[in-house]
C-alpha cells in the first residue's frame, strides 16, 4: 500500500436491515402467520468517504443515524448490503486474520475483559490470539499502564472496578496488538468529565505516537472538539457534511452571536436580534450571519458599548441544528 | 500450530483462574447432577437384585461402576448449551470474539477444556464417597483405561461439536427450543445417559450406534468397564473422530452463510 493511499475508503455503501413488523392484537398476529410484513429499514444509504493514514475523524450522528452500522461493516461485523469497503486494502467481511491484527473496535457499552478476573489474565490471553511476542507485549502493557494510570486497578477483578476505570482497562485491552486502526464508538460514554478527558488525551497520545487511523464516534462534542479536526456528519443513513470541523459551523451555522457590555442590560436591544440571555451589564444577541456586520455597526454606533464579541453558536447547537435539517439539506 | 497451542493453553488456564473462583459454586452444580445418577443407580440395582443378582450383564456392582463413571463423563459432556447462543449473540459477546484472529470455535473449546481440570479435581473426592457407599466392582485393564482418558476427551469434542452446530440454528430462527428439546430428549434415550445402552432392545442399540450420543457419553463409560474388546474399542474411538470431523466440516460449511444472517441485534 502506497503511503498517501487512504488507510479507510468507502464507496456506495449501503446496509438495508429487514424488521418484521405487525399490528397489535390477535387478529393481526393471526394474519401474520400466514402473511408476515416485514419492513425495509435503510440503515446505511449510499455513503462514500475516505480516511487517510494517521488521520483522526469524528463521526457524528444522532442515535439511529447509522455510524454503529457503520463502524461495524468497517470492523468486518456486518455485511454490506451494497457499495465497497476497504480497509487497509482488506475487505472487512472477509475477516482475514492479518486484518483483524491490525484493527481494534472499542464500543462504550460493551466488555471484552472477563468480568471475574484482573485485567492482567485478560491481557494474557490477548497476547496470545494475537500472538503477540513477549517483550512487545510486555512493552505495551507497561505503556498503557503508564498512560493510562492503571498501575493500581489492573490487578483487581474487572468486576470491581468503576464505570471508568473498566473503560480505561477496555481500551487498554484493545490496543495491546497496536492496531494501526482505531474505531472507537462513544468511548467516553457514561464517564465524568475528568475520565472523558483523560482518555481523550490518552487516544491523542497514541495517535501521536503510532501513526494509528481513527475514527471516532462520540455524543460529547469535547471528545471530538479535542481530537478531531475533520467530521463526518451522518443522518438517517446518508452523509450530510463531510469536512473541517470550523467548516461545519461556517456551512451550517444560520446564526452568530453577539456579546455585549454595556451599562445597562436592561435596555430593549429586540430591534437588532434575539436576545438570548441578559446578566447584569452583559447582553447576548443572536442574529443572521448574514447580517453580523451590519447589527455590529448599529449596535456600536448606537449604545454605550464598552465590549463586543462576535462568536460562532456552541458546536453543540451547530450539530442540533444540522440533524434537524435532515438529509434532504444535505450539500 | 504452536500460536494456537499458546492460545489453547493460555484461553485453558484464564479458565481454570475463572472457575477455581467459583469452586463452591461449582460444587454445588456437581453435588445437584448426583442426584440423577443415585436414583437410576438404586433403581437398577434393585432390579438387578430382585432379577438374581443381574441385568443384561450387569450387577449390582457393575451398575455402580456405571453411574459412579457416568458422573464424571457428564462433567466432561457439560459444553456451550445452544440455549445460551440467544444471548451470545444479543450480548454481544459473539461480536467481540468476532472481532479477534481466532475462530469463536476454538476459544469456546478451549474455554471449555481448562473448565474440565477443575471439574475432574472436584470430581475426585465424590468419586471416592459414592464408591465407599455404593461399593462398585469394575474389570478393566491398563489399555481399557489409557482407551478410557483419550475416550473422554473424544467424548467431549464430540458433544462440543453437535451442541455448536445445534446453537447455530440460532443465526437463522429465535423460537429454537422445541428443536433443542427434540435433540435432549433422544440424547437422554440413545446416549446410555439414561439406562446402559445394553439394557435397551437390540434395535435401539443399533440405531444407537448410528448416531453421535452413544460415542459422547455411553462408550467412554462402557470402555472403562471392560466391556469392550480392543477391536471394539478402536471402532469407537474412531466413531468419535468421525463425529468430531464431520461437525468440524458442517461448522466450516455454515459459518460463514451464518455470520452473513447475524444481522445486527447483537453485532
Amino acid at each position: 500500500m502506497r503511503a498517501s493511499s487512504p488507510v479507510i475508503s468507502i464507496a456506495q455503501l449501503q446496509k438495508t436491515f429487514y424488521v418484521p413488523e405487525r399490528e397489535a392484537g390477535l387478529r393481526a398476529a393471526t394474519r401474520n402467520l400466514f402473511r408476515r410484513q416485514n419492513r425495509e429499514v435503510k440503515a446505511v444509504d449510499d455513503i462514500t468517504f475516505e480516511v487517510a493514514p494517521g488521520e483522526m475523524v469524528g463521526f457524528l450522528g444522532p442515535n439511529g443515524a447509522g455510524k454503529t452500522t457503520t463502524l461495524k461493516m468497517l470492523s468486518g461485523l456486518l455485511y454490506p448490503t451494497g457499495g465497497e469497503i476497504s480497509v487497509l486494502s482488506y475487505i472487512p467481511s472477509r475477516r482475514q486474520r492479518d486484518f483483524l491484527r491490525q484493527i481494534t473496535l472499542v464500543m462504550g457499552q460493551r466488555n471484552q475483559l472477563a468480568w471475574d478476573i484482573p485485567a492482567l489474565d485478560s491481557f494474557e490471553l490477548n497476547r496470545a490470539v494475537y500472538q503477540i511476542p513477549r517483550p512487545d507485549f510486555d512493552q505495551t502493557v507497561a505503556e498503557l499502564i503508564e498512560l493510562l494510570d492503571l498501575e493500581a486497578i489492573v490487578r483487581k477483578p474487572v468486576r470491581n472496578l468503576s464505570l471508568g476505570e473498566r473503560m480505561k482497562v477496555e481500551i487498554a485491552g484493545s490496543l495491546l496488538h497496536r492496531p494501526q486502526v482505531l474505531f472507537l464508538d462513544e468511548p467516553t460514554i457514561g464517564l465524568d468529565v475528568t475520565m472523558q478527558r483523560r482518555i481523550r488525551n490518552f487516544i491523542a497520545e497514541y495517535n501521536h505516537r503510532h501513526g494509528a487511523t481513527v475514527l471516532l464516534t462520540s455524543h460529547y462534542m469535547a471528545d471530538v472538539v479535542a481530537l478531531c479536526r475533520r467530521v463526518i456528519v451522518i443522518h438517517h443513513g446518508k452523509i450530510l457534511y463531510d469536512g473541517e470541523l470550523s467548516g461545519l459551523v461556517d456551512k451550517f451555522s444560520a446564526l452568530k452571536t453577539i456579546v455585549l457590555t454595556v451599562p445597562d442590560s436592561s435596555i430593549d436591544l429586540s430591534m437588532f436580534g434575539e436576545v438570548t440571555s441578559r446578566e447584569p451589564s452583559r447582553v447576548t444577541l443572536r442574529v443572521p450571519r448574514a447580517d453580523t456586520s451590519r447589527v455590529t455597526a448599529q449596535v456600536l454606533a448606537s449604545l454605550p458599548v464598552s465590549d463586543l464579541t462576535v462568536e460562532d453558536p456552541p458546536i453543540e447547537e451547530v450539530i442540533e441544528h444540522v440533524f434537524a435539517q435532515g438529509p434532504e439539506q444535505a450539500a | 500450530m504452536r500460536a494456537m497451542l499458546d492460545f489453547y493453553l493460555t484461553q485453558m488456564k484464564m479458565a481454570l483462574v475463572q472457575q477455581f473462583q467459583y469452586r463452591v459454586a461449582n460444587y454445588f452444580y456437581m453435588i445437584g447432577m448426583i442426584a440423577e445418577p443415585v436414583i437410576y443407580l438404586v433403581v437398577w440395582s434393585t432390579v438387578a437384585n430382585a432379577q438374581g443378582g443381574s441385568v443384561a450383564g450387569y450387577t449390582p456392582g457393575e451398575f455402580a461402576a456405571y453411574y459412579i463413571v457416568w458422573t464424571l463423563v457428564r462433567n466432561m459432556n457439560i459444553v456451550l448449551t445452544p440455549y445460551a447462543w440467544e444471548n451470545y449473540i444479543q450480548r454481544g459477546w459473539l461480536s467481540m470474539e468476532l472481532l479477534r484472529p481466532v475462530h469463536p470455535l476454538h476459544a469456546q473449546i478451549a474455554y471449555f477444556a481448562g473448565w474440565k481440570f477443575v471439574a475432574i479435581v472436584m470430581w475426585l473426592p465424590i468419586a471416592a464417597i459414592l464408591a465407599a457407599v455404593f461399593q462398585p466392582e469394575i474389570n478393566t485393564s491398563p489399555w481399557a483405561v489409557a482407551a478410557f482418558v483419550v475416550a473422554l476427551w473424544g467424548g467431549f469434542f464430540v458433544r462440543f461439536m453437535m451442541l455448536w452446530l445445534l446453537g447455530m440454528i440460532t443465526f437463522w430462527t429465535t423460537r429454537v427450543s422445541a428443536i433443542f428439546e427434540l435433540y435432549f430428549t433422544m440424547e437422554l434415550l440413545f446416549s446410555g445417559r439414561l439406562v446402559p445402552l445394553a439394557l435397551l432392545p437390540p434395535w435401539a442399540q443399533q440405531l444407537a450406534a448410528y448416531m453421535p450420543f452413544k460415542w459422547a457419553f455411553g462408550f467412554p463409560i462402557e470402555l472403562l468397564l471392560g466391556k469392550y474388546t480392543q477391536a471394539q474399542a478402536l471402532y469407537g474411538l474412531g466413531a468419535q473422530v468421525f463425529w468430531i470431523a464431520l461437525g468440524a466440516i458442517l461448522v466450516r460449511l455454515f459459518w460463514r452463510t451464518a455470520l452473513r444472517r447475524f444481522s445486527a441485534v447483537g453485532a
